[in-house]
């Protein structure tokens, strides 16, 4: 009972707070988003409140969880928001893919202008479809391979629900204006300091579960999961280190200004790559390809190696965002340098992760959700080759700034995040809600195609705009004038727009159908349909020739 | 101390006795699951994700 009570206090203090912020906000994007947080806490007060067992609470027990079996509620949500987040982000993406073909699209209000409109699609695929996947997949795995309940069942809910919380202030802030201005970090302050508390919760979810497991080993996906948990944790507070103007506004400055500025919001931005959309996606492919598979990991040794390397020169590389700057030189040779030794273990993991299929290519051809994954690895391949081929600083020199990066940035999320993700959660629904299978195995093959031609227009146009774009950009006349205006580079990429927005319609497409489908597995229909693999079979021809006498 | 002199000193251990402990932690790290008697505890490292499909139940209906 004092448990109830001091748990329901914490919410109406924390309601009270945001109330009196609210009252005292210095300007609308503030208030709006206090009024979200005493949303949020009232929330919080009114389904704690309720969904209290009083009986067992009066009798002063609390009501204990079966350990037999896997807390799965928080995953199920998790599968469903995952799927919710993707379709949103990439139906923004597709939104500002057209803008720029159509500048008319901006509409005239400053709500809806590119300007906006690109960090929400940017937060929307990363934290919110990427993030809500990696924290519902950490859970799913680490009780999975730990076999084990998940600890600190109060808390966990905490950080998923606090981690929503936080998506919907990200992405209502970037609407309202309210923006830090360092990529992949927009949110201001009191939405950070909200993000620190969530995430050292979900630290001690993810330890407190690991420290009670019934396994001797600490599977290699709990690894990969952990150095993302620790590593964003490290780069979200270095590069938020910022002095809010008042406490109750939403401006606020960092502390490091010029080049230190830039190389720490590189340090972290880079690496916000490397240990959010690498190293917690790789846990993902760690788990997901050897079940999926039936197989264990090609080589589990290659993949603790795989982790030290990662973990040991990704740190490293961020300076490569900031060629030819006022950064001092060896700083980006360094990030140069790391970048390039990167291939190592970056192919390391993708033979690792297609060598696990040795002896099964056959699923390829028969299973679709194989056939996603592998598509998936062939990408977290081919961009973690295009990567540090354009950190080298010739290539740098022709590529930075231009679509290029645009596209590369694109085949390794859309391709490796996208797809690993698509797979799991095909691999998840069927067994979260107790299905035989997904509603229609055909569905995820037309995903599978729909993205992937998606992908292919997306990169190859991208290349072309962004090659064009940096070659334009440095060619020099007789006179030793720039040629091109840029208004004439925008008018050259208007083609490659138009295809890199098609491309964007196939990717949305195929999630959509995905989300259907989830859909109706979850309803619990099952599609009558021809199934993936015909091997042609006739009983009655399956026996022996036997001689029939002459009559 | 002045300021220049710090960035001086931070960055010659940089490269020198910080770049030599990364790497022979590095290098130990690496080396560990190939010491002699690691290849038992791999193996059940590897198999374990498979243990509770022996227990019945868990297929994707294929």
């Amino acid at each position: 009972m004092e448990s109830l009570v001091a748990r329901a206090g914490w919410w109406l203090a924390a309601l009270l707070v945001a109330v009196f912020m609210f009252a005292n906000a210095q300007d609308a994007p503030f208030a709006v988003h206090m009024a979200v947080f005493a949303l949020a806490a009232l929330a919080g007060l009114v389904l704690s409140l309720r969904n209290t067992d009083y009986k067992l609470a009066a009798a002063g027990k609390k009501p204990a969880a079966d350990q037999g079996r896997y807390d799965d509620d928080l995953i199920r949500a998790g599968v469903i928001l995952t799927t919710f987040w993707g379709c949103v982000g990439f139906l923004v993406g597709l939104y500002i893919a057209l803008q720029l073909a159509f500048p008319a699209l901006n509409l005239g209000f400053e709500y809806t202008t590119f300007g906006r409109l690109r960090p929400l699609h940017t937060s929307a695929v990363i934290f919110a479809f990427g993030g809500t996947a990696l924290i519902a997949t950490s859970f799913y795995i680490v009780q999975r391979t730990c076999r084990a309940r998940l600890a600190l069942p109060g808390v966990a809910k905490f950080v998923f629900w606090g981690y929503q919380l936080f998506i919907v202030l990200a992405a209502t802030g970037y609407v309202l204006g309210v923006s830090q201005g360092k990529e992949y970090a927009e949110p201001e302050w009191y939405v950070d300091l909200w993000l620190t508390i969530v995430w050292v919760a979900y630290l001690a979810v993810f330890v407190g579960t690991i420290m009670k497991r019934k396994e001797p080993h600490i599977y290699v996906a709990n690894w990969f999961f952990l150095s993302f948990i620790l590593t964003v944790a490290m780069l979200h507070l270095v590069n938020n280190v910022n002095l809010p103007v008042s406490l109750f506004g939403s401006l606020s400055y960092p502390l490091w200004a010029g080049v230190q500025g830039a190389l720490v919001q590189w340090w972290y931005g880079h690496n916000a790559v490397g240990f959010f959309l690498t190293a917690g996606f790789l846990a993902m492919m760690y788990y997901f390809v050897p079940k999926q598979a039936e197989r264990p990991i090609f080589s589990y040794r290659l993949s603790i190696v795989h982790f030290w390397a990662l973990i040991f020169l990704y740190i490293w590389a961020g300076p490569h965002h900031l060629h030819y700057t006022a950064l001092p030189d060896w700083a980006q040779t360094l990030g140069m340098v790391f970048s390039i030794m990167l291939w190592m273990p970056s192919w390391g993991g993708m033979i690792n992760g297609l060598m696990t299929l040795n002896g099964a290519w056959d699923k390829v051809r028969t299973d679709p959700i194989i056939r996603m994954m592998v598509m998936s690895i062939a990408f977290y391949g081919m961009s973690t080759f295009e990567g540090p081929m354009m950190s080298i600083k010739s290539v740098n020199s022709l590529s930075h700034y231009t679509d290029w990066t645009i596209g590369h940035v694109h085949s390794g999320a859309l391709g490796w995040n996208g797809m690993i993700t698509f797979s799991a959660i095909y691999f998840l629904v069927p067994r979260l809600w107790g299905r035989e299978r997904m509603y229609s195995q055909r569905m995820i093959n037309w995903h599978f195609w729909l993205a992937t031609i998606g992908i292919v227009f997306y990169a190859a146009s991208m290349w072309v705009a962004g090659i064009t774009q940096g070659l334009m950009w440095r060619e020099y006349g007789a006179d030793n004038y720039l040629v091109n205006s840029f208004a004439e580079t925008v008018a050259a990429l208007h083609p490659m727009y138009l295809a890199r927005a098609f491309g964007g319609i196939l990717y949305l497409s195929g999630a959509l159908i995905m989300a259907y489908n989830v859909w109706m597995t979850v309803a619990g229909k099952l599609r009558q349909e021809l199934p993936m693999r015909q091997a042609e079979y006739n009983p009655d021809a399956d026996r022996p020739l036997v001689a029939t006498p002459a009559e | 101390m002045n300021g220049h002199s710090t960035y001086e000193t931070l960055r010659h251990f940089a490269d020198s006795w910080g770049l030599a402990a990364l790497v022979v932690t590095f290098l130990a790290l690496s080396a560990w699951p190939f010491r002699p008697g690691a290849r038992k505890a791999n193996e059940e490292a590897a198999n374990m994700i498979f243990a509770e499909d022996s227990l019945g139940g868990d297929d994707n209906g294929e």
